[in-house]
């Protein structure tokens, strides 16, 4: 069956050049990054030269990145990390009395964040507020736009974090993070960014965004599962999360997944390299697939299109219709994309993010999000042109409530 | 996957003329997997779809009464099932259909049972999420119809251009008396593969083309209640959903509305029901009937548990059209029920009178009384 893939947003082929890069170090260069012998002090500088190739593309310094497991640990790190160290909690650091009782003294931090993180963010922020911090969920607009003014209402004395993600995973929507970074200079807050969606499709700057922290993930850029970074601009305060030896200067131990940091490196500077032509060309791909499926499909809408996007997403409603069915039914035809979020099980949840932007949960079910990737072609697009209306007419055709709505408009 | 199963080549003419997609709704057990298996033998391009029904961690005052992968919607079933796609090599999705389940299935079986009735939630569940959304979804993604694990057969009757639901092969697996609700419309899109099938041919068959849950054990109980116990799930969900519970108990009286003892709460008593009634005269007592507006349980001796009609409501023809005059039909008032002859007359387009030519025990509020004609099911409705 022919198959196309429009779901970039949730992961991407690992680029045959970064295989390329990685394959040494699965068997020839096999050695500990950690060790002091010249296998090991070869594997070190892959690493290093990795860290640099990362920290290049946002603008970083390389000693600011540490290596992670993915996005996921990479913003638990930074959010537990920053509220274990802030203030209120130093006089507890010394007595390192394990986490219970350091989370104990966590009363009263307040942390902002919004209200369309990734689970990764929002999770976090939920097991601290089982230990005392207060937490703000910035509301976001019809666009998935939080509003600058609720930003600056919202920090208050006890503040010690303002995590706000890049872009949005489900909308591609961005976030004013220059200005908000402005808002959190200002008041002396630390401001960490989930960057897993935008890393390598708009261009970052931590030094332009005022960011302290900026989590990575490699899998949606090109690089493999399982490795990903975290940035921490000099002097920034942060616990560390787990305990070990003292790789990465024992701020993130373990030993160093030395081809994971090799892909990763790799696919930075191919992201960095290409990140214009690419976002050019996916953009104009993506607002065809857009457009084509406006006239295609009757009623059909953009959910967030009106404001900053990333150049590769578009997230439609297709009213009357079970974006499960609608998944399924193209993935059966061949076409993958996606809707809302997956849990555990696989069946598909309402999405937090439709919810947010003001859908009713019967719209939110009826969406669908096509993410393209880096060899998105216009066959691509033309297939999805192709399939997408005539699966959305056969469940319409097939739906009680769509058929009920269609008549009372006439 | 090149072996001929001669021996179960005796399904319905009907798959002869079924060629497209027929989605599969899999529950993870050996039934439903087989039916997978069976279908595709028969070159039939096949889609699963598993349910996710019901999330057990809501009610966490029911964590650990059992064992996890006797729980509905557990993940070991949804794996169970992936696993047999995988085997099989057919594309299978889980589906949600939560929201449907506690709307049409859960919610109803609390109120029945606060209300002092004794409900089936497999029929709601049949006819409300398996052949409604779920059918509905199955059409949507290109399938013609869904299968599904039932014992039970459909036939089409060329005389009457009616489809028919009858009773399996298998007499002791049958279960037609919890399908009398399905619609002609819905029966006309719905396979039961396993109707001509005995549960050793399907075992069978399932160990046959190794299938992982081949020696998958029966879950006997409600899915949703995996540990059996009904009072404590109603309590727990009322509880949840702020339904008010009459828990402070209320009168046991007897025929003759003296009071004999004092209740925990209507929801735990059913039709029938002796256990911890205690004894009058030496005689065990039993539960007769159950007034949840007085709160109070009616009890007697075996004799008063014996009637000769019901009426029933929602009542639903299959095989016939709405007949205008009594008919003659051999009844069934519960699963294990031996069915018994009657007349059954309807009273209007919703309701009948079933009055049986001798009494029978038990005859409870909230189950279904479903109508046969030797193997065909006529059609059916709810006791009142």
């Amino acid at each position: 069956m022919n198959r196309v893939y429009l779901d970039f947003n949730a992961t991407t082929p690992v680029e045959p050049e970064v295989l390329d890069a990685m394959l040494p170090y699965f068997s020839a260069e096999f050695a500990n990054a950690a060790s002091i012998h010249t296998p090991g002090q070869k594997a070190r500088a892959a690493v290093e030269t990795a860290r640099e190739k990362v920290a290049a593309l946002i603008g970083a310094r390389p000693q600011e990145i540490v290596f992670t497991s993915g996005g996921t640990e990479s913003d638990n790190h930074a959010i537990f990390g920053i509220v274990a160290a802030s203030s209120g909690a130093k006089q507890n650091e010394a007595a390192l009395g394990g986490s219970a009782a350091n989370r104990a003294t966590e009363n009263g931090k307040h942390i902002i964040t919004t209200a369309i993180e990734h689970e990764a963010v929002l999770n976090a922020c939920q097991a601290l507020e089982k230990h005392g911090v207060r937490v703000t969920y910035l509301p976001v607009d019809r666009e998935g736009q939080i509003d600058l003014d609720q930003l600056r209402r919202a920090i208050c004395p006890e503040t010690v974090l303002i995590s706000i993600m890049h872009a949005n995973n489900e909308l591609g929507a961005v976030q004013p993070l220059a200005a908000i970074g402005r808002i959190a200079a200002e008041a002396d807050v630390y401001l960490h960014t989930d960057a897993v969606q935008s890393a390598g499709k708009i261009p970052i700057d931590v030094n332009a965004l005022g960011v302290d922290l900026l989590s990575i993930s490699g899998h949606k850029l090109y690089a493999p599962k399982g490795i990903g970074a975290l940035y921490v601009r000099g002097g920034t305060r942060v616990r560390q999360l787990l305990y070990g030896g003292h790789h990465q200067r024992g701020f993130r131990p373990g030993t160093e997944n030395v081809a994971g940091i090799v892909g990763l490196g790799k696919a930075a500077e191919m992201a960095r390299m290409s990140l214009a032509d690419d976002a050019r060309r996916i953009s104009a791909l993506r607002d065809g697939l857009q457009q084509g499926l406006l006239e295609l499909v009757p009623h059909s809408r953009v959910n967030g299109g009106r404001a900053a996007r990333t150049p590769n997403t578009t997230n439609l409603v297709f009213p009357g219709v079970e974006g499960e069915a609608l998944l399924i039914a193209l993935d059966l035809k061949g076409l993958a994309c996606s809707t809302g979020a997956a849990c555990s099980s696989g069946a598909v949840e309402p999405s937090h993010v439709l919810t947010a932007i003001g859908l009713p949960a019967e719209e939110a079910r009826a969406s669908l999000r096509f993410s393209l990737g880096r060899h998105t072609t216009s066959a691509d697009i033309d297939f999805a042109l192709n399939v997408v209306p005539a699966a959305v007419a056969q469940l319409r055709e097939l739906s009680p409530t769509y058929r009920k709505e269609a008549t009372a408009n006439r | 996957m090149n072996g001929t199963v001669t021996q179960f080549d005796i399904l319905p003419d009907r798959a002869e003329t079924h060629r497209g997609l027929i989605a599969v709704a899999m529950s993870g057990g050996v039934d439903s997997s087989t039916v997978a298996a069976l279908l595709q033998l028969q070159g039939r391009a096949v889609v699963g779809l598993t349910m996710q029904l019901w999330n057990q961690r809501r009610l966490p005052e029911l964590q650990g009464t059992g064992p996890a992968q006797h729980r509905c919607c557990s993940l070991d079933d949804v794996y169970d099932a992936k696993s047999v796609a995988q085997h099989l090599n057919f594309p299978h999705y889980v589906v949600n259909f939560e929201e449907q389940f506690e709307a049409r299935v859960v919610r109803p079986f609390v109120d029945h049972y606060l209300a002092g009735r004794t409900p089936i939630a497999c029929t709601n569940c049949n006819t409300d999420v398996k052949f409604e959304p779920l059918l509905r979804m199955a059409r949507q993604i290109g399938a013609e119809g869904l299968a599904t694990g039932h014992y039970a057969r459909i036939r089409k009757n060329d005389e009457t251009s009616r489809w028919e639901l009858v009773r399996a092969r298998d007499d002791s697996k049958d279960q037609s008396y919890f399908l009398w609700g399905l619609t002609q419309e819905q029966l006309c899109r719905s396979e039961f593969p396993l109707g001509e099938l005995t549960k050793e041919e399907v075992r069978a068959l399932a160990r046959r083309v190794n299938l992982p849950v081949a020696e998958k054990p029966e879950s006997m109980e409600l899915c949703f209640v995996p540990s059996g116990s009904y009072v404590q799930f109603i309590q727990a969900y009322s509880r949840e959903s702020g339904i008010p519970l009459q828990d402070g108990g209320g009168e046991i009286v007897n025929e003759n509305n003296e009071v004999v003892g004092r209740h925990n709460g209507v929801h735990n008593f059913t039709i029938g029901q002796r256990k911890g009634l205690g004894f009058a005269a030496g005689k065990p007592l039993y539960v007769l009937s159950i007034d949840p507006e007085k709160n109070r349980v009616v009890v007697g001796e075996d004799d008063g548990l014996r009637k000769t009609t019901c009426e029933v409501q929602g009542v639903n023809w299959i095989s016939i059209e709405e007949p205008e005059a009594p008919l003659r039909a051999s009844v069934k008032i519960r699963h294990k029920h031996e069915p018994a002859f009657a007349a059954v007359e309807p009273l209007d387009a919703n309701r009948a009178r079933v009055t049986f030519d001798a009494p029978q025990r038990a005859i409870t509020p909230g189950q279904a009384a479903v109508f046969y004609d030797r193997d065909r099911v006529l059609g059916g409705g709810w006791i009142l």
